[in-house]
């Protein structure tokens, strides 16, 4: 099997189970076969879907990083299906505040929406993420050309709207969301170390053309 | 039980003649002298040493709710007591080896009798009841909790504040070899509460020793917590070394960390939203996956009882 049939027919499906793991505890925890939710089941399916959200637009956005910075270049192959599943696990995270939290009582949802500035936040980034779901398939990618990149350059939006959502929320102890955004900022962080290297290496390579025009 | 007396009176014959708190009679050792001393008919407050015995001697109190109180699994996983995690989960998990003894309590400011009184005899002078309360925490969750304390009322009263006494003001313990929480600064560390006088002595307002009649669990305070059920739970500071009589408004530690989200006063208040989430409704622990949230009651429903102690008081702005 060569390398492109080997990651679409083994390691695909293998990434794809591991990535329902997080899922699969929620279920099995509240169905009390793997272990338990606690005393507030409804705030523990809040927190894991939520955290694991965040996680998995890191993960996402780490793929480019880590691709540029090993050469490995099949790593880009998960990309798609890693942001799919930042998405996956974003949505459960707001269905389960929608239907378990708010007890879909409208009234209260929109109260929420549009007074708490941290659930304005964490909707603004749903709704980002399901941009980006909708317009993943290939078909969608070819007919919308370049403007298809433009709009996937909004998941660093996704990554700092989801940080800030977190933070934002937390009441005393901000260990855990200033990890995600020391995170975020490397991730950040690299895009523009590389794009200032790849400006400079152009502008090296214009130069050095002109000087060999000049030179002929 | 408590009679007064005027304060030129000598320490030496209140010893004699009344079970007013004296330092003598707070001596390690010295509880016999204590129990000898108790009106007949009063039960003399104990609390056992191991972990999950029985308070003896405890009283029902008609101030209890005759809601069903959560289970003990509930009241003792479930926990916000930053001194062992900020996790709600982190309390029972470190405080397991926790020693609430030997344990003292030191009585200071303005108050005829002060001094550093070891646990058992501080509690001794005073009755054990139940009390089955709501607890409504202030991140919008709640539960029913049947406590075994004592009359903070009492308490206050037999350390004879003086007239310039207008706030009572407690501290934990600030250990952070026993209380690893406290190696991180998520607080401002020792944990810092406080009362008006008023507060403290009205007959809900209670130090709790016990949790459904056995001896209060590390991770719900022991060996003694407030408890003040129209308040936020913030307010039930645990594991308390300190009482300090003042005369004016005591620093508080929620307060302290982010003053525009808690108040000093902390009562319940529906109408009075946390700035980053609504105090409208609250979560019942225990009601179930698919429970709706009820409605949160003004002073979390002891307003007949407490609301006049605000009466004039602006609680959006005094919240």
């Amino acid at each position: 099997m060569d390398t492109v049939r080997q990651i679409r027919f083994v390691w695909k499906p293998l990434v794809f189970v591991a990535c329902l793991l997080p899922f699969a505890l929620v279920a099995g925890d509240l169905f009390g076969i793997t272990g338990s939710l606690g005393a507030n089941p409804v705030e523990e399916i809040l927190d894991r879907f939520g955290n694991w959200g965040l996680r998995f637009v890191m993960i996402a956005l780490a793929v480019t990083p880590l691709r540029k910075l090993t050469g490995w270049n099949w790593v880009q192959r998960f990309r798609r299906m890693l942001g799919l599943f930042a998405f996956f696990y974003v949505l459960m995270h707001f269905l389960t505040w929608f239907v378990l939290d708010q007890g879909m009582l409208m009234a209260a949802i929109v109260e929420d929406l549009v007074e708490r500035p941290f659930i304005t936040l964490g909707f603004a980034a749903l709704l980002l993420l399901t941009a980006l779901a909708v317009t993943s398939p290939l078909a969608v990618r070819r007919r919308m050309g370049r403007r298809w990149q433009t709009l996937h350059y909004s998941v660093y939006a996704v990554g700092i709207l989801g940080v800030w959502h977190y933070w934002w929320q937390v009441k005393s102890d901000f260990r855990e969301p200033l990890v995600y955004a020391v995170i975020l900022v490397l991730l950040l962080g690299f895009r523009l170390w590389d794009r200032r290297k790849r400006v400079a290496r152009r502008v090296t390579a214009h130069a050095a053309g002109h000087y060999r025009l000049s030179d002929s | 039980m408590l009679i007064r007396k005027p304060s030129d009176i000598r320490s030496s014959e209140i010893t004699s003649e009344s079970n007013y708190v004296n330092r003598r009679t707070f001596m390690r050792g010295a509880g016999a002298i204590a129990g000898a001393t108790l009106a007949p008919g009063t039960f003399a407050a104990t609390v056992p040493v191991e972990h999950g015995a029985t308070v003896p001697d405890v009283r029902k109190s008609e101030l209890s709710t005759d809601e069903t109180p959560n289970s003990w699994e509930d009241i003792t996983t479930y926990n916000n007591y930053y001194e062992f995690g900020t996790g709600k989960s982190d309390p029972v998990r470190n405080a397991q080896d926790f020693e609430p003894r030997p344990w003292t309590i030191t009585v200071d400011g303005e108050a005829e009798i002060t001094g550093t009184f070891d646990f058992d005899d501080f509690i001794k002078p005073f009755d054990a009841e139940e009390r089955i309360y709501r607890m409504r925490c202030v991140e919008a969750w709640s539960m029913v909790i049947p406590w075994v304390g004592i009359s903070l009322a009492d308490v206050v009263k037999r350390f004879k504040p003086t007239s310039k006494a207008k706030y009572v003001a407690f501290e934990t313990l600030e250990d952070r070899k026993r209380m690893p929480g406290q190696r991180f600064r998520s607080l401002d560390w020792p944990y810092r509460e406080g009362l008006t006088i008023a507060e403290a002595t009205h007959p809900l307002s209670i130090l709790a020793i016990g949790l459904y009649g056995k001896v209060l669990p590390n991770q719900n305070g022991a060996p003694l917590r407030l408890v003040v059920p129209w308040k936020y739970g913030f307010k039930g500071i645990k594991g308390i070394v300190r009482m300090r009589f003042t005369e004016s408004m005591p620093a508080t530690s929620w307060n302290m960390a982010a003053p525009h989200e808690y108040g000093f006063y902390a009562n319940v208040n529906p109408a009075v939203d946390h700035p980053r989430w609504s105090q409208a409704r609250e979560r019942r622990i225990g009601a179930g996956l698919f429970a709706q949230k009820i409605p949160t009651l003004p002073f979390n429903g002891y307003g007949d009882q407490v609301a006049a102690l605000y009466a004039g008081l602006d609680l959006r702005k005094n919240y």
